[in-house]
């Protein structure tokens, strides 16, 4: 197995489509790929989480119960799952809803002000995007090209105006999660 | 000379097994009689009710499916969905229809499911002994209203013709009876009349006859005519209650 | 062409790829994708989508779709397979080939949404009345609830028989890579049987399960029960993982069978010699490998979502030569990797599973 990642929050943060842009992208470029969501019975505002299972073999179990990366987009995610991710697992953090201090030592930690980078790109709907770039920046499992490519095809003929600013988001991510391995260069 | 009466080719050679004096075998006979007219049976797909009337399979010549207890018109819906060319029609009774199967018919006319409804109402549960039926009239004794139907307890009798009428997707609802010969006249034209809106493709048709059952009214068979007449006409009146605009069919 | 695809969906396009031109259904979660997605589908393959009133219509619709020789499905969870189970009594009875699909949801009741394995014994037991039997199919990948509506419809027509394809809810939300380049010639067997008017066939066709006379339905019973036989014998299937030498041995099916997979992976890597049997068909249930292996096996653990239901015939296979157990998350709950771990662990140390 290459990554399990889960990625958790509330219905609204695009968690879901997140996952599933990952899986298409995972899919192009030939790997094994599983995913699954799991969503509270709210359509709006409920817990909105999924698993993406990546490996370079067929997947056995395709639940993230031990994640190699956890994305928490709120405080109440960081708090229930925070515990779950392997030790030396990666952690990130949407900075701009989670106050709340982190108690792992021993994963790393990238926080990214998601919500706010948004704002000031003036698409507040693509923090989602933004962190995933920063994802792909910080694990490799797959390049921001083949998910721009993926995009086209997840996203509804109806949307497709919106693609420019979710590149943007990527990129954004990407940059933001580039300056903070130099930090932790330092 | 002319034989008057014969058996139609679309009924099989075998004595009914209902009581005497039932008029089940008139419907049928009427049924039988207008298949034979329209020619279809080579292409008529029959279905038989859960009731008195289960064994219409071995009555009619022609494919026959038998369905569960008020399930006839989803079953015809299906049979006609995938062979929309043919003649498919249900034949039940008013505890199949209109108790039991009461979601089935009334949303194969709502989708306007082009398939036709012989319904027998005999105000009575036969088969099973004579309880009460959805039709069953107010005051009437049965099995299970011993002292008459109760309509604090047991509610008023369903009318399956005017609760239809108003529905898109019903193309010809009519009410008749087999208590007469010219009640029998007019009931064959109607049944008639359901066959042919359903072969021109019109919508849902459906016809309700009311029909004696001696044996658990407690009545002799001409007794049996008579309670039909003075009773069950008065609340289920007779006529055409939906026709499709003239020169339609 | 290896394209990402959720559950529902891939069984959809597994019943297109099989033939099938007809749906019959009424809105459930967690199956509502499978709708969603043959609603639009079946329209471009020339076949009908049509919401009924209920479950009670759907089944019987599917009874007269049947009769009429075509191929067809409905799908459902919990609630709604329960008001099918009359339905399914009559296609039993009158042979009528169909493919039911349950995506298995908490019950008992309204319950929940959540996956569960809770209907095994309403699958393979019956459910409905009547002496009769169904095929049951548990896949446990996307790519597998695709392949496994092709082999649920032929084995529908080759034996005259309702098939039902069984998988808990999440199978139908995850999404995994589904392979669509593989053969699509469908192949559908004469059904000289069906009611489509006598015109289309020689003699009168009557599809019934009314018999009146005890002797003519003892006949219908026998010729089910020699049917039913010939698919016991013929139709087992399962999967295993690492069994050769296994002493402990699991048994479960769809999606808890990779849970158990990544279970033994992690005990082998322990030093204990677990393995895996994954049956495929639950009815028939693949009896005859268990058999197999009882013998060499210090002990079996069940894992189901559920109170222990599939235990039952992994006891009868096993004839008392090891003990059974049972591990089961239920209400919706899914069994973890760790705890399943932990109850291997418990059974290699000599404990009693608990
Ligand atoms: C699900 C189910 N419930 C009950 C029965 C028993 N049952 C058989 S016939 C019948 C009533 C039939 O009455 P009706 O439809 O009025 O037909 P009739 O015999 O009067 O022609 C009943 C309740 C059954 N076969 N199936
Ligand atoms: S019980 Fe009534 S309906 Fe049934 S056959 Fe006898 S008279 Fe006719
Ligand atoms: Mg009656």
């Amino acid at each position: 197995m290459m990554e399990a990642i889960y990625i958790a929050g509330h219905g609204g943060q695009g968690t879901l489509s997140t996952g599933q842009l990952l899986a298409n992208a995972c899919l192009k470029e030939g790997k094994f790929v599983a995913y699954l969501p799991h969503y509270g019975v709210e359509k709006r505002g409920g817990v909105s989480n999924c698993g993406v299972t990546i490996s370079n073999q067929q997947i056995s179990s395709p639940f993230v119960t031990e994640p190699t990366v956890l994305i928490v987009m709120n405080n109440l995610s960081l708090e229930r799952y925070e515990k779950a991710v392997v030790p030396g697992g990666l952690l990130i953090t949407n900075s701009s809803l989670v106050e709340n201090a982190v108690t792992r030592n021993d994963v790393r930690v990238v926080p990214i002000a998601a919500n706010e980078e948004a704002e000031r790109m003036g698409h507040p709907m693509v923090a989602n995007n933004i962190i995933l770039g920063a994802l792909l920046e910080l694990t490799g499992v797959v390049s921001v090209e083949t998910v721009a490519d993926s995009l086209k095809e997840v996203l509804p003929e109806r949307h497709h105006g919106k693609i420019p600013a979710n590149l943007q988001a990527l990129e954004r991510g990407a940059a933001l999660a580039r300056k903070h391995k130099l930090v932790d260069q330092r | 000379m002319k034989k008057a009466f014969s058996r139609p080719q679309s009924l099989l050679d075998v004595p009914f097994h209902y009581c005497p004096g039932c008029t089940h075998g008139v419907a049928h006979r009427l049924v039988g009689e207008v298949i034979d007219e329209l020619g279809i049976q080579d292409n008529v797909i029959g279905h038989a009710p859960v009731g008195c009337a289960v064994f219409t399979m071995d009555y009619f010549d022609f494919d026959m499916i038998s369905a569960a207890h008020g399930r006839a018109p989803a079953v015809a819906t299906g049979v006609k969905r995938v062979l929309p060319d043919r003649v498919v029609f249900t034949y039940q009774g008013d505890g199949d229809l209109a108790a039991i199967g009461t979601g089935e018919f009334v949303h194969a006319a709502v989708r306007g499911e082009k398939i036709t409804c012989i319904f027998i109402n005999n105000a009575v549960y036969g088969m099973t002994g004579g309880q009460m039926a959805p039709t069953t009239l107010p005051g009437q004794k049965t099995k299970t209203t011993p002292f008459g139907r109760d309509s604090v307890i047991s509610g008023y009798p369903i009318k399956v013709c005017e609760m239809l009428t108003p529905l898109d997707g019903a193309a010809y609802i009519a009410r008749a009876a087999v208590h007469s010969p010219r009640a029998i006249i007019q009931a064959k034209k109607a049944i008639k009349k359901a066959f042919q809106v359903q072969m021109a493709g019109l919508g849902f048709s459906l016809v309700e006859i009311l029909s004696t059952c001696p044996t658990n009214w407690g009545l002799t068979p001409l007794e049996a005519v008579k309670w039909l007449e003075e009773n069950m006409i008065p609340y289920f009146p007779l006529g055409e209650y939906k026709v499709p605009a003239a020169g339609v069919i | 062409m290896r394209v990402l695809m959720k559950g529902n969906e891939a069984i959809g396009e597994g019943a297109v790829r099989a033939g099938c031109r007809y749906f019959f259904g009424y809105p459930i979660t967690p199956q509502s994708e499978l709708t969603h997605y043959l609603a639009k589908r079946l329209p471009e393959v020339g076949g009908l989508f049509l919401q009924a009133e209920s479950e009670v219509a759907s089944i019987n619709m599917v009874y007269g779709a049947a009769a009429a020789g075509a191929r067809v499905m409905t799908s459902s969870s919990g609630p709604g397979i329960s008001l099918m189970q009359e339905g399914l009594s009559y296609l039993a009875g009158s042979e009528l080939p169909s493919v039911i699909v349950n995506l298995m949801r908490g019950g008992p009741g309204l319950g929940n949404i959540a996956p569960s394995q809770s209907d095994y014994f309403q699958a393979v037991k019956g459910g409905g009345h009547g002496d009769y039997h169904m095929i049951v199919l548990a896949p446990n990948t996307a790519q597998e609830m695709l392949d496994t509506m092709g082999k649920a419809f032929d084995l529908a027509d080759q034996y005259r028989n309702p098939v039902m394809v069984m998988a808990d809810g999440i199978m139908g939300q995850m999404m995994e890579a589904v392979d669509l380049a593989g053969d699509t010639k469908i192949e559908i067997p004469p059904k000289p049987w069906a009611t489509t008017g006598m015109a289309h066939h020689t003699g009168k066709n009557v599809i019934n399960s009314c018999l009146v006379i005890p002797e003519e339905m003892e006949e219908l019973n026998l010729r089910l029960e020699k049917k039913y036989k010939v698919i016991s014998q013929k139709e087992q299937a399962c999967d295993q993982y690492m069994l050769a030498d296994a002493d402990i041995v699991l048994v479960a099916f769809g999606l808890v069978s990779r849970i158990c997979m990544s279970a033994v992976e992690k005990a082998r890597a322990m030093g204990i010699k677990a393995g895996l049997i994954r049956p495929i068909t639950l009815w028939p249930f693949p009896t005859e490998l268990i058999e197999k292996t009882a013998d060499k096996t210090r002990a079996y653990l069940t894992v189901e979502m559920n109170m222990g239901q599939m235990i039952e015939d992994v006891r009868l296979a096993v004839r008392g030569r090891a003990p059974v157990f049972h591990y089961g998350r239920l209400g919706g709950m899914v069994p973890e990797l760790k705890d399943v771990l932990a109850e291997i662990k418990n059974l290699h140390e000599g404990g009693t599973g608990r």
